[in-house]
């Protein structure tokens, strides 16, 4: 009997006999005539145009690649990242308050939404008021009210409710932090106490939202049933999931407000990981708009008569170093010449034109930026003077070890953007060493904090971050002496005026004195160069040329429901 | 043959034994943390402890091999860390995309790997033969995603013929859209078993020709069609191996070509849980895999005697 091994090397030792004589097996003319008809038939009905699934009968249907490689969990609080929050909450539900994605050109702010208004207690700056609307219905028709609010806040919150969901607690954990209680005044008054006072809780609650109790009891109280047929109050209704491969939305023509009702039938998303498979679906009209386009791929696009669109958006692309005293980042100099030592401009043209320097965490139009007096910018000469006081140089340089993904949520293009830096580095006598992980494993060293196990002899991470929150982008990377959070300090910075600066911006409860202090902590960060910033990416997008009405917001989030088909 | 088959038998258990703890321990020893993926980042120690616990990752790992044997043996893969469905209930779907996919690529291998195979066997050393064993060298050699997005790029983006990725829209049956989108995935997968069986038919049916049996057949005068049916029995054992390991291949799916085209079958399941960590669904996926393969394996060593009753001889 032959073994495995022995079938798969038969070919291998086959010795060859000297003879030909293939005649008799296929009557050749006859069958190839009929062969050749078959193959016509075959492939006039095979070469069905790609689109012919949708839009026969007139419905606009507008198809977006993701780069998830499945559907984000459709319960309420998505999974995903941001791309779950753009593409399923923002779709099928709403929050008390939401972005402004109406304008290009300013970063957007927020705004409300089912809540109209809100108010703090004076005299106890815990207590949070809001006014809910009361003409606000969920798909399964049911009112929405504000105890469906605290219904929801306990599926993320309270482990022994009937409705308790892990996995929506994990996605809801980070923005239900500071939450320490509510109750509903009435139907439309809700009251929220934090732990303590908060001025930043808006940018945490318009990450929570509002699914159906009535359509969870409906379905047998199983979360897994609700995921494909779930019931929130967004523009849009989901008709079909089908996981890894497509979820279909339709507009929610009774949507409350009527500026945001989609002007597009149907909204099917499709996961795309693969960059290439997105420019193929995009090129040969399978899909109408592809997120994160590899700027390789721009001219083509543009060349077959596509649009592309890019905008900032508050996205770093950094090195969060280690400011323990075993890393040579401890060293302020150090710091401070890995800033200047960085030729963004060239790293720019590199990638295209598709990034923007940076010069902190945030943009300088941005109102968080302040005024810093340490600027970040392209000055070899004096990265290589402070690299000179603290000790080093070119022929003496000081080794720095860095881990880094292959690719990764904002990424971008890691490797070649780390060896670009890596010779900039060496110019002024820092000598970095990369070592590369998965992504996985990157987001569970940067959790672990510069002090892990995991992140012993590891200098700096090269990490993306968002700083569309206050607390996520600039109040987390420092605060230190309360609560710190290993994954947000990765380095471990402990200054106390950061501490001081994170606090008060925590307590303005009013946009523009907070927009000032958060000002004041960004500008002490880049004087401390607490990270070594690299540049903002641009996230370009390929839309079909019939794609209107898109508009790239300056946010991790867009508004799709604007979007026209004109075919 | 009643020893026979549990002479294979006695093969299957031990193997699909070492498989489930291949798959269970290798997950354990990945880098990164199984936490990761569901763990807040503001969760406190308390918190962790809690999820910890309620995942069984506190307990030593014998123990949660054990513990997760006795739930697959009563059918329960667990719940995917990431998107909290049945494990069962996403490898479901997943394979019986992939097996659309497999059959439709082996269809392909089997039509061209045993057409080019018998015809390089049958005119070796001729022109023909040349240019069929180079061309299966090449199908075997090329990287097949490259192939891949060649074909994307050909018939998909410049002449339009084809979708470039994905399964067509769930419709009732299955119907030509759903054929057109498995066309450039099911060519893509096929070329290297196309290639594989090729070289294998070839081979075999030059070690048969020249067995003395044949040439009795031939010296005694049957018509060359007839001698070909005989050659065919003959070869068909050892092509019959390599196509149920090409199967099996075929079956656990691709990663690169199920990802390149957004076909969501075990390939891409298995990526998508790498990616975030979603170690049921990585423990459930590959076990099932490797035990369809273990028994795809098995059936055809059942199968085999039945065209060549010597092998239950030996």
């Amino acid at each position: 009997m032959a073994s495995l091994r022995d079938r798969e090397s038969l070919a291998a030792v086959s010795p060859e006999p000297a003879s030909s004589d293939f005649t008799g097996v296929i009557d050749g003319t006859l069958q190839r005539r009929t062969l050749l008809k078959m193959m016509a038939v075959g492939a006039g009905a095979l070469a069905w145009p790609a689109g012919m699934a949708y839009g026969q009968s007139g419905e606009k249907v507008l198809r977006i690649a993701m780069t998830l490689s499945d559907i984000p969990v459709t319960t309420g609080q998505a999974s995903g990242g941001a791309e779950g929050g753009r593409f399923i909450n923002r779709s099928i539900y709403d929050a008390l308050l939401t972005w402004d994605l109406s304008q290009a050109d300013k970063p957007s702010g927020l705004l409300p939404n089912l809540a109209t208004s809100w108010s703090v207690d004076p005299k106890n700056r815990n207590r949070w008021t809001f006014k809910l609307r009361n003409d606000v219905k969920f798909h399964d028709g049911s009112q929405f009210t504000a105890h469906d609010v605290l219904w929801n806040f306990e599926k993320s919150m309270n482990p022994n409710a009937a409705h308790y969901d892990r996995l929506q607690a994990r996605n809801a954990a980070n923005w239900l932090v500071s939450v320490k209680s509510a109750k509903a005044v009435d139907d439309f008054t809700l009251e929220v106490t934090t732990k303590r006072p908060n001025g930043t809780l808006l940018y945490e609650l318009v990450n929570i939202f509002y699914s159906s109790p009535r359509q969870w009891k409906k379905l047998g109280g199983d979360w897994t049933k609700f995921a494909f047929e779930p019931s929130g109050t967004g523009p849009y209704k989901l008709v079909q999931l089908v996981p890894r491969n497509r979820a279909e939305l339709v507009r929610n023509a009774d949507y409350w407000n009527k500026s945001m009702v989609p002007q597009h039938d149907r909204m099917v998303l499709r996961p795309m990981p693969d960059a290439n498979t997105r420019v193929s679906a995009l090129l040969s009209g399978q899909v109408d708009l592809v997120e994160a386009l590899p700027p390789d791929a721009v001219p083509t696009v543009k060349g077959a008569g596509m649009q592309v669109t890019t905008n900032v958006y508050p996205h770093i692309w950094p090195y969060m170093v280690s400011h323990l005293k075993s890393s040579p980042f401890s060293d302020i100099r150090i710091r401070k010449a890995a800033n200047l030592a960085i030729d963004r401009e060239n790293l720019v043209k590199f990638l295209g034109g598709l990034a923007v320097p940076a010069q902190g965490m945030v943009t300088p139009d941005h109102p968080w930026f302040g005024n810093p007096t340490f600027k970040v910018k392209y000055d070899p000469d004096g990265a290589r003077k402070l690299m000179a006081e603290a000790g080093y140089s070119k022929s003496n340089p000081v080794n720095v070890n860095v881990t880094m993904s292959a690719a990764g949520s904002g990424q971008m293009q890691p490797l070649p953007m780390n060896e670009f830096i890596q010779e900039n580095f060496r110019d002024v006598g820092i000598n970095m060493s990369l070592s590369t992980v998965d992504w996985e494993a990157l987001r569970s060293r940067r959790f672990a904090g510069a002090e892990g196990d995991l992140n012993k002899g590891v200098d700096a991470i090269n990490y993306s971050w968002s700083i569309q929150y206050p607390v996520f982008g600039l109040i987390g990377q420092t605060y230190h002496s309360e609560n710190r959070v290993k994954g947000y300090n990765w380095g471990h910075f402990s200054d106390a005026k950061a501490d001081q600066l994170a606090r008060n911006a925590l307590d303005a409860f009013e946009t523009k004195e907070q927009n000032k202090r958060l000002g004041e902590l960004h500008s002490y960060l880049v004087d401390n160069a607490v990270w070594v910033w690299v540049v903002h990416d641009m996230n370009p997008r390929g839309l079909a040329a019939h794609v209107k009405g898109f508009i790239q917001a300056q946010s991790w989030f867009q508004d799709f429901t604007r979007i026209r088909i004109e075919k | 043959m009643l020893w026979y088959v549990l002479r294979r038998l006695a093969y299957v258990l031990p193997i699909l034994l070492g498989v489930s703890i291949v798959c269970f321990s290798l997950l354990h020893l990945a880098p990164g943390d199984p936490l990761t993926a569901v763990m807040p980042e503001f969760a406190s120690d308390q918190v962790i402890e809690q999820i910890k616990r309620s995942y069984g990752f506190d307990k030593p790992v014998p123990v949660q091999y054990l513990l997760w044997l006795l739930n697959v043996l009563s059918g329960d893969l667990g719940l995917s860390q990431v998107a909290n469905r049945p494990v069962l209930d996403e490898i479901v779907p997943a394979m019986v995309n992939t097996f659309q996919l497999a059959a439709f690529g082996i269809g392909l291998s089997l039509l061209g790997g045993i057409g080019l195979g018998l015809l390089a066997g049958y005119t070796r050393r001729l022109v023909t033969d040349r240019a069929i064993t180079t061309t299966a060298i090449i199908g075997v050699s090329v990287p097949h995603y490259w192939v891949g997005l060649v074909l994307i790029a050909i018939l998909a983006v410049t002449l339009g013929l084809l979708p470039a990725m994905g399964k067509a829209p769930p419709s009732p049956g299955f119907g030509l859209n759903d054929i057109r989108h498995m066309i450039l995935p099911g060519v893509t997968l096929a070329l290297i078993p196309t290639g594989i069986i090729a070289r294998s038919v070839r081979a075999t049916v030059i070690d048969v020709r020249k067995q003395e049996f044949v040439q009795t057949l031939q010296a005694n005068g049957l018509p060359p069609r007839r001698t070909f049916l005989h050659v065919i029995k003959n070869a068909s054992p050892t092509v019959l191996a390599i196509i149920g390991i090409q199967l099996g291949h075929l079956v656990g799916g691709s990663i690169l070509v199920e990802t390149v085209f957004a076909w969501p079958g075990t390939g891409y399941l298995l990526n998508n849980a790498i990616a975030y960590r979603d170690i049921p669904v990585l423990q459930g996926t590959i076990l099932v895999l490797a035990t369809f393969f273990v028994m795809l394996n098995f059936l055809v060593d059942l199968a085999q005697p039945f065209l060549d009753p010597r092998m239950t001889r030996q």
